[in-house]
């Protein structure tokens, strides 16, 4: 890459001008961002309430984190989740980009409809979630029941579960509400596919290629970055679930100390590290919770693109475009 | 392996094409995955619509009809005065306006603005630490914001900034690594020329950012207002941090709120509230939609 610089003033000039452009988001680094990394990574070292000043104790939030069942209890129930939920929601958002891949009319309209639950997040979709999935009232629980229930259409005598009040099935039910804003990465999912050349499907014809081998040798290579980013932020937004995993489970716990109920079985990570810093305002345990969390996370990251970088097809791509 | 299982194929279908009968010819094939295919397309959107559906219908029952068993899908009379119900159970109109005006329009107008002003700089201005600033950037997409979270609690505590709208948007002012990245990418598409053109012209860059790169980014713009506005509308957390006065919650706030706990939540009113609460969003996807699809496109492919 050949990058001609102005010479002398005029670059001068420019990169003056480029600094008086990026200022607001230095400023915004340094106060926001890069700051506070700095006094987090401080604060985990200490025990701080916000009142009195910040006492030194060395490594030990570090080394009481791992002394703390609840804690290894909120690392496990995150990863059930991660892993639940990550490869889930590839496999539903590609297949139904798939699906509308297929010259299917109202292309429109579907992709409409698919993606509008990813508009109801948040609270709504978290209470929403709770009304459907209601063992004694939802609608969800009746279905189960006409379907497979004492006198069902298939009678096997299989009643609904508890959902969000059962610890075996909290986790599961809490993957079913995230799976159903899939539209998002449908969306990109469905742009990637169309990016494909169509010229390669016809040369995989010409060779007399089967539907799986053009989906194995073709579509599944072109769009590979795509599913490896989907897969990356996945696991990222899977780690930090935190407003659903409030909402919920205070309401089903009842009460406001029955966060994570039941029995912790959905103390999700970032829930149990917000209850230390603004409940029981444990600042500097909960700043070593986070600095865990992101070594968690830049861990898995750094896992994905190492192992990735076998099967990940990159067209064409410079580290310019990369970047 | 692919070279093996694939050869000796060609060979055998040359041959079964050139027959051609009905339901192996071409054209059959073609009509039939489509019609599976919008067959399972409709399915899917029965499924995914069902929850809004009954969302529908829980907002519009008696409190009575609600608990029943079997369900009820549509109410013996439409209980629309749930909505007004639901508005007036908790302060909703105050909400809303704390929600619109002290939070959410500001954040979207400070992101648009600021992201666009820092966008232009990392797009178009050379410097030698343009790269480095620019990694650095990027890297701190991949920091989760729960390890800035307590020391910018307590920042803006020390400033006597909490229970205030101020921790939710000043920090907008001051843009978003993600929308800056976005719109940067969208920047490099627009043909320097016109810069140069504005240069030859005695366009200072402050003049070729508002009057050139500005007006021809309309579509990235309405993008990231978009993602700025549905993001911040449903933002739970940072409200839930830093708000605590009754009168100042939003919309996320109040929602939650709702909650009672030991099943006597009152669905219907819960419903028609998160209803009204999801509507703007709604709204805006559809006025904007062209817009909002090619943003969330632009941030994944090319992400």
């Amino acid at each position: 890459m050949i990058r001609i610089l102005p010479e002398g003033k005029l670059a001068r000039k420019e990169a003056k001008w480029f600094y008086f452009f990026i200022a607001p988001w230095i400023i915004g680094f340094l106060f926001f961002t890069g700051g506070p990394v700095i006094a987090s990574l401080y604060l985990s070292f200490t025990k701080y309430n916000v009142a009195s000043p910040p006492a030194w104790l060395g490594l030990e939030n570090y080394a009481s984190m791992f002394q703390d069942r609840i804690f290894y209890k909120s690392l496990q129930v995150s990863a059930y989740y991660t892993a639940l939920s990550v490869p889930l929601g590839i496999l539903l958002s590609l297949a139904l980009a798939m699906l509308l891949n297929q010259k299917v009319p109202f292309l429109g309209v579907f992709r409409t409809l698919y993606y509008l639950p990813s508009l109801v997040t948040g609270v709504s979709v978290a209470l929403l979630f709770q009304w459907l999935l209601n063992p004694a009232f939802g609608i969800v629980n009746f279905v189960i029941g006409l379907l497979v229930g004492e006198s069902g259409l298939i009678p096997m005598g299989i009643a609904g579960p508890g959902w969000f009040y059962d610890e075996a099935w909290v986790v599961p039910s809490h993957v079913i509400l995230s799976m159903w804003a899939f539209g998002g990465s449908m969306l990109i999912y469905l742009s990637a596919l169309q990016g494909v050349p169509t010229a390669l499907y016809e040369a995989a014809t010409i060779d007399g290629a089967n539907v799986w081998q053009k989906f194995r040798n073709v579509t599944l290579p072109m769009i590979s970055p795509v599913i490896l980013f989907n897969f990356i932020t996945g696991i990222i937004g899977a780690f930090r679930i935190f407003t659903q995993a409030y909402v919920i489970s205070s309401a089903v716990g009842g009460g406001a100390e029955a966060y994570g109920s039941p029995n912790y079985a959905s103390m999700f990570y970032v829930l149990y590290l917000y209850l230390n810093a603004f409940r029981r305002y444990r600042f500097g345990f909960a700043s070593a919770q986070a600095w865990i969390l992101f070594l968690v996370i830049l861990g898995l990251t750094l896992l994905a693109l190492r192992v990735s970088r076998q099967a990940v097809y990159y067209e064409s791509a410079t580290e310019e475009e990369l970047i | 392996m692919a070279d093996q299982t694939m050869t000796p194929v060609t060979e055998k279908t040359v041959p079964v094409r050139s027959r051609t009968t009905f339901f192996r010819s071409k054209n059959f094939q073609e009509k039939f995955t489509i019609a599976l295919a919008t067959v399972l397309a409709l399915m899917g959107a029965c499924v995914v619509l069902f929850p809004v559906m009954w969302m529908l219908s829980t907002s519009l029952k008696t409190r009575t009809e609600t608990l029943a068993m079997p369900p009820i899908w549509i109410p013996k009379e439409l209980q629309w005065i749930n909505y007004q119900e639901a508005l007036t159970f908790n302060p909703f109109g105050l909400y809303f306006m704390n929600t619109t005006f002290k939070y959410v329009l500001w954040v979207v107008l400070g992101e648009t603005l600021s992201c666009s002003f820092i966008a232009f700089g990392f797009a178009r201005l050379r410097s030698p630490l343009r790269t480095p600033l620019f990694l650095l950037m990027l890297s701190t997409m991949m920091l989760p914001t729960e390890v800035t979270l307590i020391p910018t609690y307590v920042l803006f505590s020390k400033l006597g900034w909490t229970n205030s709208f101020r921790p939710l948007v000043v920090p907008a002012f001051f843009g978003s690594a993600y929308l800056i990245f976005m719109l940067r990418q969208f920047y490099l598409t627009i043909p320097r020329e016109y810069d140069e053109a504005a240069i030859i012209d005695g366009a200072s860059y402050l003049g070729i950012w508002w009057r050139i790169i500005l007006p021809m980014s309309k579509p990235a713009l309405g993008a990231v207002a978009i993602m700025s506005f549905m993001w911040h509308w449903r933002n739970y957390q940072g409200p839930l941090i830093y708000l605590s006065d009754n009168n100042k919650f939003t919309l996320s706030l109040g929602l939650s709120m709702f909650r009672t706990p030991f099943g006597g939540t009152p669905w219907h009113w819960l419903m028609a509230a998160s209803l009204i609460v999801i509507l703007p969003c709604v709204i805006v996807f559809f006025i904007f939609q062209r817009y909002f699809i090619q943003g969330v496109v632009i941030s994944g492919v090319k992400g």
